[in-house]
């Protein structure tokens, strides 16, 4: 007991610290990322002094996130008149908690045997045993209801920072917050519907364990080669989740100043922005969980199955960083791509072209994988690559039909819906 | 020019496509990523230094400089013009007078601070005595050091601005 309760510990400390000090340093990564793609070359200048030397530590501008962060706390922690002296001071732990209690329950690498830790430690060998952990704070069943349940509780964050602090722009920003988190999170949760019919399990550490296999001798097995379309979709409603360009509606500057959490200063605005740093880094290793292997290493390495060893748990956990990273850029590259979108092409995007696709797609897996297990073919490997060539279509469709003039509607859009809008007035007045 | 109308050819409905037009965007910030980079690392190199891609142009309207006749003297007559065309309000001149009735100037200084420099004062100088100059550097730590007196006005050494382009002197 004692020893579940150790290993449980240095898990939850692990999981903090990166959360918390390598959200600053993303903060960096993305300033930098955005200077590299802009032709520029970016923070290059913080620095750490090793004291009564002159030995600078430059390292790329590594320490900007570390100095941006000391400025936030020496900040003056500035009130607006009057507000919701409770719900003020509430909001940026209620936006900031559940991103926490998101990633408790991703699995960040395969299977920890302690006793295997160091080479002839007797004393440890002997108080472990043969006890051995899955790399997860929280191995729960219901590991993607516990995502969803925690991941809603954001929106009430941003709610409750917009709604107390007594500011228009601050309240405009929640209620965008509100409809938009809402929406996409519909979608999300259809998207992962169809996951779950191939699964058949939500609980993280099973999902990732059942893409450690492979597929066709040489395809790993993983949930992008099922369901691609999926990805696809479960990819942009993240991003929506998360309040990014080009979804950042809730905090456009050029309109709302900064949306829901104008009012905040010094280590409450920082908390909001390292709430949507980690909240990225979730979301990104949510992904990777769900439709890349999770910790599973490619396969034909057989660095994903048992028995467990050190070297075996240290791959899979760089493997499952490695991924989370990668997707963690690329959310930074779609930002520095593409312009905002008005809100009435959000909502279009979200109700009228994901919603009817996830929906179509929750349809094609579900009528798809009844017809593979009742025509006896399964939902083997076999069955996946079926599955997989049915996203095809769906994506053929998506491309070339469905994208078309839809999703941006533009000026020629809004005029022919002020037009139809006006003919059913004009009907309706006599 | 004649002003005219520019008319945007919106694609009809049906003519867009958002994922397409997004992952030729993609592709286009993902080709940046390799390209030059224009940044100039400010203090360490600076357009002074004579690089390539940064140099400042002729016409730039920056530092004051006195300009000084064969004797070593200021070519300022103190007329008085640069301080009724300042539009800052930036020039202190107190005029002077010597024994053979020849105007000089007792005080002149220029608050660097003030100055807009819009370069009034030297288009308006019938001696081409005062000049804005191409020159950008003149951080000080102290208010009072950016009052610029005549001595250090004569001494500035950088080049003076062509406030119009020889080659182009009506500006079209």
């Amino acid at each position: 007991m004692m020893q579940d309760l150790v290993v449980h510990l240095v898990f939850i400390g692990y999981a903090l610290a990166v959360l918390l000090l390598f959200g600053t340093v993303l903060t960096w990564v993305e300033r930098k990322q955005a200077a590299i793609m802009s032709d520029r070359i970016g923070a290059n200048r913080a620095y750490v002094r090793i004291p009564f030397t002159q030995v600078k530590l430059v390292w790329w501008g590594l320490f900007h996130g570390l100095a941006d962060g000391l400025k936030m706390m020496l900040k003056e922690d500035f009130r607006p008149n009057s507000y919701d002296r409770f719900a003020y001071a509430l909001a940026p732990w209620v936006a900031f908690t559940p991103v926490l209690l998101v990633f408790s329950v991703i699995p960040f690498g395969g299977t920890l045997v302690p006793a295997k830790l160091l080479p002839d430690a007797s004393a440890l060998a002997a108080w472990f045993g043969d006890r051995t952990y899955s790399m997860q704070i929280a191995s729960v069943d219901a590991g993607l209801l516990v995502v969803f349940a925690f991941g809603g509780l954001t929106i009430i964050g941003a709610m409750l920072a917009g709604w107390s602090s007594s500011n228009k722009f601050s309240l405009l920003g929640a209620l965008r917050a509100g409809s938009q988190m809402i929406s996409y999170e519909l979608i999300m949760a259809l998207t992962v519907l169809g996951l779950i019919l191939i699964y058949g399990t939500v609980d993280l550490n099973a999902i990732a364990r059942q893409q450690s296999g492979v597929m066709l001798g040489f395809l790993p097995a993983w949930g992008i080669f099922l369901q691609p379309f999926a990805a696809i979709l479960f990819l942009t409603a993240a991003i929506a989740e998360n309040k990014r360009i080009p979804f950042d509606l809730p905090e456009a500057e050029s309109e709302l100043i900064a949306g829901y959490h104008t009012e905040y200063s010094a280590m409450k605005f920082s908390m909001f922005f390292i709430a949507e740093y980690a909240n990225m880094l979730t979301a990104s290793a949510l992904l990777v969980t769900l439709f890349f292997g999770g910790w599973d290493v490619f396969p034909g390495l057989a660095f994903s199955a048992p028995p467990w060893s050190v070297t075996k748990s240290i791959v899979t956990f760089f493997a499952f960083w490695t991924k989370t990273l990668f997707f963690y850029l690329l959310y930074i590259w779609i930002r520095w791509t593409l312009p905002r979108f008005r809100f009435d092409q959000l909502m279009d995007l979200g109700w009228k072209f994901m919603l009817p696709l996830a929906l179509a797609n929750v349809m094609v897996i579900a009528v798809a994988s009844w017809g593979l297990v009742a025509g006896g073919i399964g939902l083997g490997h076999k069955g996946a690559l079926a599955l997989a060539g049915m996203n095809v279509v769906l994506g053929a469709v998506l491309f070339f039909w469905y994208d078309r003039g839809r999703v941006m509607g533009g000026a020629a859009m809004r005029a022919r819906r002020t037009m139809r809008a006006d003919t059913v007035s004009h009907l309706g007045g006599h | 020019m004649a002003i005219t109308v520019k008319t945007v050819k919106r694609p009809a409905p049906g003519g867009t496509s958002y994922v397409r037009a997004t992952l030729r965007g993609m592709r286009l910030t993902f080709k940046h990523v390799f390209q030059k980079k224009w940044t100039m690392q400010y203090p360490e190199e600076t357009s002074q230094q004579g690089g390539e891609a940064w140099t400042i142009s002729k016409r730039w309207r920056g530092t004051h400089r006195m300009s000084v006749d064969e004797n070593g003297k200021a070519k300022c007559v103190a007329c008085g013009l640069c301080p009724q065309v300042c539009p800052a309000n930036c020039i202190k001149l107190v005029p002077g007078e010597d024994e053979k009735g020849n105007r000089y100037p007792l005080v002149y200084e220029i608050d660097e601070f003030r100055c807009v420099f819009c370069g009034y004062c030297q288009e308006v100088c019938p001696e081409e005595a005062i000049h804005v100059g191409v020159h950008y550097q003149n951080a000080e730590y102290r208010r009072e050091d950016f009052v610029y007196d005549l001595e250090r006005l004569m001494k500035q050494t950088h080049e003076v601005s062509t406030l119009w382009d020889p080659a182009d002197p009506k500006g079209q």
